[in-house]
């Protein structure tokens, strides 16, 4: 494939193509939204006195 | 590259690396070895939920539960998916398998941690069920055992993705990847979050098992355990869908109706499935409502939809290429043509719909934080797994273990009859389990319980309905159909690779693996005027309207359950 006919490529199917890029969006995607936002949630509760 | 290390198959033409192949029979024929354990538990485990028969005492139910858990949503579920991994990479793709050294050692890891669970297990004092919710303590070796698993499995996406490199690299195809290595891909993703997150809580946790640590925070445990637990269901479901795009096309010479769309739908899952895990918190006081309506009524419903979508075409590509073949008559003739002898077929077709009216509506009635407390921590929860890990999952396994037997083992299947009735057996058994279990938990019959009369609890009375005894009796006359199934499921494959009839390299197979796409030409006019898939249409119609209705079904019972006025 030449380097102009790649560039043709829509940004969307480069992603799609892109198996690494991804990766990182599987894995921080639901660190952010799952692990880390449940992780903060929990470690703000006060502790009892 | 040496011709020497690639076989090419007869039937298919597919090449297989001969490493990558090795390695495929291994980890499939360690899966059907830990389904067959871990069916041999669930038999217990269901005839001790049937008050009638109340089979186990409560120290040996919550062992054979456990050992009947780990061994079938973990350990056959992984092999398998580590099997499909290669071939989706290196099969598919027509390449060698990237450093088959590691991925030898992350079997061997997760064999002997396998092995060490369900030594741990069987010695009694690790009962702590697959939640393993701490401070319930196991032994050590039980903490350790996973983590080996995991950590072997790891080993194995990390083989898949170098895999991906070689096949760029050495341009042994062009374009995107098919779309069932696409699917495998998401699998991957989805593995490596669940195995990290399965790392960042077993690892404390085995430290604290030793006495290193003097305290586990047990919803801090629930929230990171969940990634882990729940994710490692969703590993099973991009699985399942890139075996049933693998089998349409195999069956049929289907083509997925729209690539575009697909992939979407993949991404969808990379991005949200995971979030699904929150479902588990939803009564669990330390997580705030934001946290918990974002992850699941929200997020959640994007992954919903990306099912939906796989949902349509995968059975819209097998119409679309029935009607091309000239089964274009009325609304159904394509369905009714279909070959149902065929258990690759038959339980891929069975697993698509179970997964998706029993498994995805319950689902989604779960994920929503009002009507989830109906059924919280009821049989309502295994009932719906069981609809998706069992029904969907392991019977889209199946199915397509009995096209790998011929293809990758080289081997005649035995006993083909009972082959093509094996999927209905066990899809009709499982059903039931579902159901009845999900009747059962709507009644407010709780899971994880071995005695629903809470008999030896110093006094504790609660009678449910009557009904709720029947439906667990049903579930029990319902386990033993699906174990027969299972049981002639394992008989039919080990049997096949011990004695059926040795294919050599360049011999076909007396039947036909692989069936031609139709013509281009041939899918013009297809359909009923401009709409080419009318009969999935049809499907498409009755899942939503069974979807609505069962949805707000729900909503009156949460009405009834708390009157107004």
């Amino acid at each position: 494939m030449s380097e102009q006919d790649e560039d043709q490529i829509p940004m969307m199917q480069k992603l799609l193509d892109n198996p690494f890029i991804l990766l990182f969006l599987g894995v921080a995607t639901p660190s952010l939204l799952y692990l880390i936002w449940g992780i903060m949630e929990i470690v703000s509760i006060p502790l009892a006195k | 590259m040496d011709n020497q290390q690639f076989r090419v198959c007869p039937d298919t033409g597919l090449k297989f690396f001969r490493s990558a192949e090795a390695l495929m029979k291994a980890n499939a024929v360690a899966a059907v070895v830990f389904l067959l354990v871990g069916g041999i538990y669930g038999l217990g485990v269901g005839l001790t939920r049937w008050p009638a028969v109340h089979l186990l005492q409560a120290d040996q139910f919550y062992l054979a539960l456990t050992a009947h858990g780990i061994n079938v949503l973990l350990f056959w579920c992984i092999f398998f998916e580590i099997a499909v991994l290669y071939f989706c990479s290196s099969v598919l793709l027509g390449c060698r398998l990237a450093a088959p050294k590691v991925a030898w050692a992350g079997f061997a890891l997760m064999l002997i941690g396998a092995l060490m669970n369900n030594y741990v297990v069987l010695q009694g004092n690790a009962s702590v069920m697959f939640t393993s919710y701490a401070p319930m303590e196991a032994p050590p070796l039980f903490y350790l055992s996973l983590i080996l698993f995991a950590v072997g499995a790891l080993f194995g996406c990390f083989v898949f993705f170098g895999t991906l490199v070689i096949a760029k690299n050495e341009k042994t195809y062009e374009g995107s990847v098919p779309l069932v290595t696409f699917g495998a891909i998401t699998a991957a993703i989805i593995a490596v979050f669940t195995i990290v997150s399965g790392a960042i809580i077993l690892i404390p946790t085995l430290a604290w098992s030793v006495g290193l640590i003097s305290h586990i925070d047990s919803l801090m445990y629930r929230l990171v355990w969940w990634a882990f637990g729940h994710s490692s269901q969703q590993i099973n479901i991009a699985a399942q869908i890139a075996v049933w795009y693998a089998i349409a096309s195999i069956v049929f010479g289907a083509k997925p109706m729209s690539e575009k769309v697909s992939r979407m739908a993949f991404l969808l899952y990379i991005l949200f499935l995971q979030l699904a895990s929150a479902h588990h918190l939803l009564v669990d006081p330390g997580v705030s409502s934001e946290f918990k309506m974002f992850n699941t009524s929200y997020a959640m419903y994007l992954a919903v939809m990306a099912s939906m979508i796989h949902g349509l075409t995968v059975p819209g590509s097998i119409e679309a290429a029935q009607r091309a073949h000239g089964f274009n008559s009325g609304f159904f003739e394509w369905l009714r043509k279909a070959p149902w002898g065929n258990p690759t077929f038959s339980g891929m077709f069975i697993s698509l719909i179970g997964f998706g009216f029993l498994g995805g509506i319950t689902g989604v009635v779960m994920g929503a934080e009002q009507i989830n407390i109906i059924v919280h921590n009821t049989l309502y929860v295994p009932g719906h797994f069981h609809a998706t890990v069992v029904l969907g999952t392991t019977l889209a396994f199946m199915a397509f273990t009995y096209w790998l037997v011929p293809i990758l083992f080289r081997r005649e299947l035995i006993m083909k009859g009972l082959a093509s009735w094996q999927p209905y057996l066990f899809g009709l058994g499982m059903s039931g389990v579902a159901l009845f279990m999900m009747g059962a938990g709507t009644l407010g019959v709780p899971r994880r319980h071995y005695d629903i009369s809470f008999s030896g609890t110093g006094g504790i009375v609660h009678e449910f309905p009557a009904a709720a005894n029947t439906l667990m009796a049903l579930n029990g006359l319902s386990v033993l159909l699906a174990v027969i199934g299972g049981a002639s499921f394992c008989i039919i494959i080990v049997g096949s690779l011990l004695f059926g009839k040795k294919l050599g390299e360049n011999e076909k197979c007396s039947v036909s693996m692989i069936t031609a796409p139709p013509a281009e030409e041939a899918y013009e006019g297809i359909g009923k005027g401009p709409i080419t898939v009318p009969g999935t249409l049809v499907l498409a119609m009755i899942f939503f309207v069974s979807f609505a209705v069962y949805y707000f079904i729900n909503w009156k019972y949460l009405a009834e359950t708390w009157g107004i006025g």
